[in-house]
């Protein structure tokens, strides 16, 4: 019988898959909080451990996306990932800087624009 | 390219700062800016955001911030949770999931908020337990 931690981390898998089925947005949005809320992870190691999970995740979309259907531009993917990567590498470096409710107050920021574009399609 | 290579960084800063992919960011880019369809924009997004993620992974492992195991089995149950949503897609009126997910999301934000303001009791508070 697996332990509750790991049932919990396994609902947290599926909701994160649930919402990326359901409304194509990535599954750090239910990562990063549920990670908090359950587990009382501080800031940084839940959207540390969000971005280790959503490899993952994406690995997979990807593989099915290109490898089925042909539908990622590699090329243009490969391309645009150059500045992405230099942004993450700059956000993780300031996000060590400053304070841990910070991350929480920008989270929340995020959210109510994804609300708020929900609301207004 | 131009703009679409700035709202990349943008992307990628919101990745590293809040721990999300940042497709929010990138289908924009690829459907506006490069001239992708959704679905090639959507699925050109999902490399990107392997990329970035892998990365910034990377890096919060380096600070001591990467729980390696936990994001494993996050990671590998994801799928299971992707069929279902597929099928509730087809199955709600898309109207009704868009609202219920946007209240979701809303008190998401509360909770944090709120979080945000209490009395912050010690510094980074570790997972309960490591079992």
């Amino acid at each position: 019988m697996p332990s509750e931690r790991t049932l919990k981390l396994a609902t947290i898998g599926t909701l994160a898959g649930i919402f990326s089925g359901i409304f194509g947005v990535g599954g750090g949005t239910v990562i990063v909080p549920l990670l908090m809320f359950w587990f009382g992870y501080g800031e940084r190691l839940a959207t540390g451990t969000s971005l280790g999970a959503i490899v993952l995740i994406g690995l997979l979309g990807t593989i099915a996306q290109g490898g089925f259907y042909g539908n990622v531009h590699v090329t243009t993917g490969l391309l645009l990932a150059i500045p992405a990567v230099l942004g993450v590498v700059m956000g993780t470096a300031i996000q060590q800087r400053i304070p841990q409710r910070a991350v929480s107050l920008l989270f929340a920021v995020l959210l109510v624009g994804i609300a708020i574009e929900l609301i207004v399609k | 390219m131009l703009f679409a290579a700035l709202i990349a960084v943008a992307g990628g800063l919101a990745g590293g700062l809040v721990g999300v992919g940042g497709g929010v960011l990138f289908v924009p880019a690829l459907t506006i800016f490069i001239g992708l369809s959704q679905v090639e924009g959507e699925s050109t997004s999902l490399l990107m955001i392997v990329i970035v993620a892998l990365v910034g992974a990377a890096r919060q492992n380096s600070y001591g911030n990467l729980n390696l195991r936990d994001a494993l089995v996050i990671g590998i149950l994801s799928p299971l949770g992707v069929l279902i949503g597929v099928v509730v897609a087809n199955e709600v009126p898309q109207r009704a999931l868009e609202l219920s997910f946007a209240a979701l999301v809303l008190f998401v934000a509360y909770g944090l908020v709120r979080r945000a303001w209490r009395p912050q009791t010690g510094a980074a508070r570790r997972p309960r337990s490591t079992k």
